[in-house]
């Protein structure tokens, strides 16, 4: 075991696949100075586990800015035998390639009748609360598990960043991968063997009793918070972390929500068709007998999202509102 | 003009326009009576610029298709059965069923499939051609594409990779000149083939494209400059449909009949067996070769005919390669 930052998982699952596979290549904007901090041991081409001098050009190769035209070329290089690792960095930027997305990675396969696999992974960032403004700052996952075809996952802490990251460059399909920012300065601890989590598991981060409180990717940490809150007050919440959306771990989350009877969820996305959405439908058809009190969940309005600090920050839902929400489905009366 | 091409080739050359004209010529006819479900899009009229393109390339060369694509695979190679049987919805189609018309792909000749998204497959010829050329493959990857296509950014955004990269890709821009019924000069500023000097490429324009081996000859020399490692080119090539955009859509005002009766006057296949005759191929011989494909597309619509449906649940297979229970 090592402690690890969360970005430094990443880097290490990223060189632990390169070294295992000559297919696996990361092509991406700014990946070879090694910029976002994943793709070498810092910003000189000296530094100890550079990328380009470990791999070369061949399979570590900046792109021009050209998110369509890379993600589709990547698509078309899965399909005939590599296995790419693409970082589009901002996940705002996601959007320029919609079109390859959505009509050639998620489709192709089933489209061809299964002759097609796509064993490549998109690697993208959520900038947001980094007053990064309206066009850095989205938390897009919920539009693409709209997509079926694509996996999806949003590991919270860098065990999870690691393993699911090899998880997801072994599989052959498209996998999609959205990172908080801000948890990209997280520690933990992180095996140092090669090690796979398996996509479609989610994690228990925390058992309990009274409450089960699912919370997505950067919303873990406040989640945990409010769960250490409640604690003191003899009120026992249950923090599950989906950590793959697509495929969901449903029976864990409906297991926990049919014992505990409440269900709370947080996301950093908007609300409308957003990730809680899906899993408070999943509880209200398949466990309502259980449910003793109302869903709640706690998203992102249907807002762009504003640059300012003071407007930004009462975008996301916060620890104290989380509080808030266990204390209303456990009939605790409000802080 | 090409001499050296042995009448071997030039018969097989023949033989796939045909096999694309009697095979089009069917299906065409299945939608009117309603045989094949939703519609199809001819290449009928295009049949050199398919068939001179394919052939200039290797087996186990890479392309992918636009909308107007059952010309491809068989000018690959592609057997007919699988196609037909594909475009009735059957389960033995080359794609179980599941694309139809507007999605054939045959891995099996390096057809890595049509797009329905005019442009959308562009890039993805262009990624394999990425792979064959870190993979030490000499694999060339040609992506097929129409003058309506031309005017889709991801185009441009494919070719300037292809070049700074010299990947192993050629951009054949089939030129029919209406976007359905869009004249292409109308909507496209300058000439196409130009474009490719913006990416310090080669750009050729084939201007007799009805002439199949005057495309050969230019996807030829674009595949023998790639597989040498000298990188991407622009092929245009101007040629014509005879049917409509799609079978069973009729607008008749956007060509004029002097325009049509001169492009009709101008049939690959008929060009073809002129030069074939001139070989000393008999009008016997070439009856011959159009009977055995009427009788290659029999075949293939008995087998299509005869196929069962797919499974229901087969609609829920080929998303993920594993068991993935869906949200």
């Amino acid at each position: 075991m090592s402690i690890m930052s969360y970005l430094g998982a990443i880097g290490a699952a990223q060189r632990e696949a390169m070294e295992a596979d000559e297919r696996v290549v990361i092509v991406g904007e700014d990946v070879e100075a090694n910029v976002y901090g994943t793709t070498g041991g810092g910003k000189s081409r000296s530094s100890e586990g550079d990328f380009l001098q470990l791999f070369g050009r061949n399979r570590i190769r900046n792109t021009p800015i050209s998110e369509e035209g890379i993600v589709g070329i990547a698509a078309g290089a899965a399909m005939t035998g590599l296995r790419p690792i693409v970082d589009l960095s901002y996940s705002s930027f996601l959007y320029m390639a919609m079109d390859q997305f959505v009509n050639q990675v998620a489709k192709n396969r089933y489209m061809f009748g299964g002759q097609a696999s796509m064993p490549v992974v998109f690697r993208s960032a959520m900038f947001y609360g980094l007053n990064t403004g309206a066009h850095h700052s989205d938390r897009p996952y919920p539009m693409f598990m709209n997509v079926p075809g694509l996996k999806i996952i949003a590991p919270a802490s860098p065990e999870d960043a690691k393993g699911l990251l090899r998880a997801a460059i072994d599989s052959d399909d498209p996998v999609l991968t959205f990172e908080a920012v801000k948890l990209w300065g997280l520690k933990g601890e992180v095996g140092d063997d090669p090690f796979r989590i398996p996509l479609g598991v989610a994690r228990t981060v925390r058992e309990g009793t009274d409450v089960t409180l699912v919370a997505i990717s950067g919303s873990v940490p406040d989640a945990c918070a409010a769960a250490d809150r409640l604690a003191e007050e003899g009120v026992s919440v249950e923090v599950i972390d989906p950590r793959t959306l697509v495929p969901l771990d449903t029976a864990a989350i409906l297991t926990s929500v049919a014992r505990t009877g409440r269900l709370v969820v947080v996301e950093p996305a908007h609300r409308t068709c957003g990730a809680a959405a899906e899993i408070s439908a999943l509880v209200a058809e398949e466990v309502f007998d259980a449910l003793k009190a109302p869903i709640v969940r706690l998203t992102a309005p249907d807002m762009q999202i504003p640059f300012s600090p003071s407007l930004e920050q009462q975008m996301y839902p916060t620890r104290d509102g989380i509080v808030a929400a266990l204390r209303r489905v456990t009939g605790l009366a409000p802080a | 003009m090409r001499t050296d091409l042995p009448t071997s080739t030039l018969l097989e050359m023949q033989r796939r326009m045909t096999r694309i004209r009697r095979f089009e010529e069917r299906a065409a006819k299945m939608v009117k009576r309603g045989l094949i479900p939703g519609t199809v899009h001819t290449s009928i009229g295009q049949e050199a610029q398919v068939v001179g393109s394919c052939m200039a390339l290797d087996d186990d060369d890479y392309m992918t298709g636009n909308h107007r694509s059952h010309g491809h695979p068989i000018g690959k190679g592609s057997p007919l059965g699988p196609l037909m049987a594909e475009l009735v919805g059957k389960a033995t189609g080359v794609c179980r069923g599941k694309g139809g018309s507007l999605h054939l792909a045959d891995f099996s000749v390096g057809s890595l499939g049509e797009s329905g998204i005019v442009g959308s497959s562009i890039p993805i010829a262009t990624g394999s051609a990425f792979a064959s050329k870190l993979l030490g493959r000499p694999r060339v990857s040609l992506a097929f594409f129409g003058d309506g296509a031309a005017n889709q950014g991801v185009l441009y955004e494919a070719m300037n990779m292809a070049g700074v990269w010299k990947l192993p890709a050629i951009f054949l821009c089939e030129n029919n000149q209406y976007a359905l019924s869009t004249p292409a000069h109308t909507v496209t500023s300058g000439n196409i083939f130009e474009r490719a000097a913006g990416f310090g490429i080669p750009g050729v324009r084939v201007d007799d494209g009805q002439d199949v081996i005057a495309v050969y000859d230019a996807v030829k020399t674009a595949a023998d400059r790639a597989r040498a490692g000298e990188g991407p080119c622009l092929v245009e090539v101007m040629t014509y449909r005879f049917n409509e955009h799609s079978e069973g859509l009729r607008i008749d005002n956007y060509r004029d009949k002097e325009q049509i009766d001169e492009w009709l006057s101008r049939d690959p296949l008929d060009r073809l067996a002129g030069r074939l005759r001139d070989r000393g191929i008999t009008d016997e011989q070439l009856k011959e070769l159009d009977a055995e494909v009427m009788e290659e597309v029999d075949r293939a619509v008995e087998f299509a005919n005869e196929s069962p449906y797919p499974e229901p649940s087969v609609a829920f297979e080929d998303l993920y390669t594993d068991e993935v229970t869906a949200v």
